[in-house]
């Protein structure tokens, strides 16, 4: 019993169960703050999803669960028949302008990464540095270019702008260097032409970092605003936000009829997140740390 | 073919990287040069879009700086920085830190505060507006009322105004920092840590001085993120003022929203190129701050 009272450690030991009692009640409040934390970021989304499936008369009441919850709402925003043509309008646009944004800047990035070639530097310094020029400054010129070729009011000219991105060319350059050099000579040797070893052997390599630059570039171009806003003029050309947001002026105060919209243009891109959880924040952080 | 064929190894590479780079050499010249060097030319025109482009020199440049409306938008694009940025940098640090140390449902709580970086400004902007109504409306004046506070006019005070508009746009961006933090802190390396706990070091020490040095790098991202972030802020004004875009008396109107009513309601295209020139020199001088910061690691 003596060596119990002189030895440090295992004095040390007694003591414990008291202090461990306080670290768990310590992480037990830690963990009960952020719960709450973050049912608090995501009420605005439960909020918007609840009343749209309240009828008008429940809308003012601050209850989460509707008395008599409807799809009402729904039938009536649908029926109108412009949604429709806005979400087809954007999931179009936010799909090519994906497509696009994979092969270009992956083949950019590619050539960059694995050539080399009198200009490369050059090329490479001059598409780094439009990372510096904001679209806000380029909508003006943009604007006026459409007009003189007749793009105002359409899908190219609502896309064009975003066919190819600086950041998805220097995503996937970062990214081709992890594809050793060996496995390009030896598919040179096997007789492929240079196309086919991109597209065949380095492509399928960096899949992950194509996965995270897709998510980026949808997202992007789905929830677009300023550039769908100026080149648009028809109402049938209009992207879902653009639409979202003339439809929440034109019903003024029918505070049910926008949480539908706002809910019919939001709920997409939530069930994909909440499908591709994981995967997707493990291609934000990628994409954030490398690009 | 056969010229092809004649070629050596590294001038067939100079082909084929030429070709691979033919269209996009073409897009960025089209796409992005030209039209930044048309839109710094734009700037120095007097020009409304129907009628002749005529040379206006400096014109349009102290017009500007004689504006009053500039000055207030100015300030007010920076209001949004100044508050915006350290707001979510802090916030979204102590929720990171925390969330790292939490193992019960982790991922599920990260997933909460996600979430809402996955939703679309122009929506949330709407929800948001429709929270602050004023009773019997919107969700915070009920709750306000409900406790016995007098309401707020939130989006009707040129004081609150700019603050509630703000809020939203930290709100959406909090998930993505929050992320980025933690990928931070798990990149340090746990034998500091380990050290630490072998001297007997404190809970704080350990966080002043091995965690947030460590994480220098990240925070400069972040930092210079959200910056660009805020000064570009125009999604959330727009819709969240449409019936009066930037107002209550400009109180909430960033750079943005004066270039776009400037270019496309007052078609004063000249005018407001001018005022798109200084949002590129504020950012380019944010940019190289930066590398700066970066690069005294």
């Amino acid at each position: 019993m003596t060596v119990l009272d002189i030895h440090p450690t295992t004095s040390a030991v007694l003591a414990d169960p008291p202090v461990r009692r306080q670290r768990n009640m310590g992480q037990f409040l830690r963990w009960l703050l952020l719960f709450a934390g973050g049912i608090a970021m995501v009420m605005p989304i439960v909020y918007m999803i609840s009343t749209s499936l309240k009828w008008p008369h429940e809308v003012y009441n601050i209850n989460l669960v509707p008395d008599e919850p409807t799809l009402e709402n729904y039938l009536y925003v649908l029926e109108d028949g412009r949604f429709y043509g806005w979400f087809w309008n954007s999931l179009l646009i936010a799909t090519l302008t994906t497509v696009s944004n994979l092969f270009f800047d992956s083949l950019v990035g590619y050539t960059l990464c694995k050539f080399r070639f009198p200009g490369r530097q050059l090329v490479f310094i001059a598409i780094l540095s439009t990372l510096m020029i904001p679209t806000e400054m380029l909508v003006i010129p943009w604007y006026l270019m459409s007009q003189s070729f007749g793009w105002l009011d359409s899908y190219w000219g609502i896309m064009f702008p975003g066919m190819m991105t600086a950041f998805g060319t220097f995503l996937m350059k970062q990214f081709f260097e992890s594809v050793p050099d060996d496995f390009i000579e030896a598919a040179r040797i096997d007789g492929l032409n240079e196309f086919q070893i991109w597209w065949t052997v380095a492509m399928p390599l960096v899949k992950p970092a194509l996965a995270a630059l897709a998510i980026f570039v949808f997202l992007g171009n789905w929830t677009a605003f300023l550039w769908p806003l100026v080149v648009t003029n028809s109402v049938e050309m209009y992207t879902i936000p653009v639409g979202l947001s003339g439809f929440g002026d034109e019903v003024d105060v029918a505070w049910e009829l926008i949480m539908t919209g706002a809910a019919i243009s939001t709920i997409p891109t939530l069930v994909v997140f909440l499908i591709f959880q994981r995967f997707i924040i493990r291609g934000v952080v990628m994409a954030g740390l490398k690009g | 073919m056969s010229f092809y064929r004649s070629l050596s190894i590294r001038h067939k590479q100079i082909v084929w990287a030429w070709t691979f780079l033919t269209v996009p050499v073409l897009f960025y010249v089209v796409i992005r040069f030209y039209p930044t060097g048309n839109a710094i030319l734009i700037s120095f025109q007097d020009w409304n879009l129907l009628g002749e482009r005529n040379w206006a020199g400096l014109d349009n440049y102290i017009k500007l700086w004689n504006d009053p409306v500039f000055w207030k938008v100015f300030a007010n694009t920076f209001e949004y920085l100044i508050i915006g940025t350290p707001f979510s940098l802090v916030l979204s640090f102590i929720i990171a830190y925390h969330l790292d140390k939490t193992r019960f449902l982790h991922s599920t709580l990260r997933m909460l505060y996600f979430l809402p970086f996955m939703t679309s400004a122009v929506a949330m902007a709407w929800v948001w507006r429709w929270f602050y109504q004023g009773v019997p409306i919107g969700l915070f004046n009920n709750i306000l009322a409900s406790v016995g506070i007098s309401q707020i006019d939130f989006l009707n005070s040129t004081t609150i105004a700019l603050p509630s508009v703000l809020a939203p746009a930290i709100w959406a961006g909090l998930g993505f920092q929050v992320i980025i933090f933690m990928a931070g802190l798990r990149a340090i390396p746990t034998s500091y840590y380990e050290a630490a706990k072998i001297d007997g070091v404190g809970w704080w020490t350990v966080l002043t001085q091995i965690t947030l040095p460590l994480l220098r790098p990240t925070m400069v991202f972040i930092v210079v993120f959200s910056s660009i972030g805020f000064l570009r802020i125009f999604d959330h004004v727009y819709n969240m003022t449409t019936n009066n875009p930037g107002g209550p008396l400009n109180s909430t109107k960033p750079l943005v929203l004066m270039i776009y009513d400037t270019a496309f309601n007052g078609f004063n295209m000249g005018y407001a190129a001018a005022q798109t020139v200084v949002l590129f020199l504020i950012l380019l001088v944010i940019s190289l701050a930066q590398l700066r910061l970066l690069r005294s690691d």
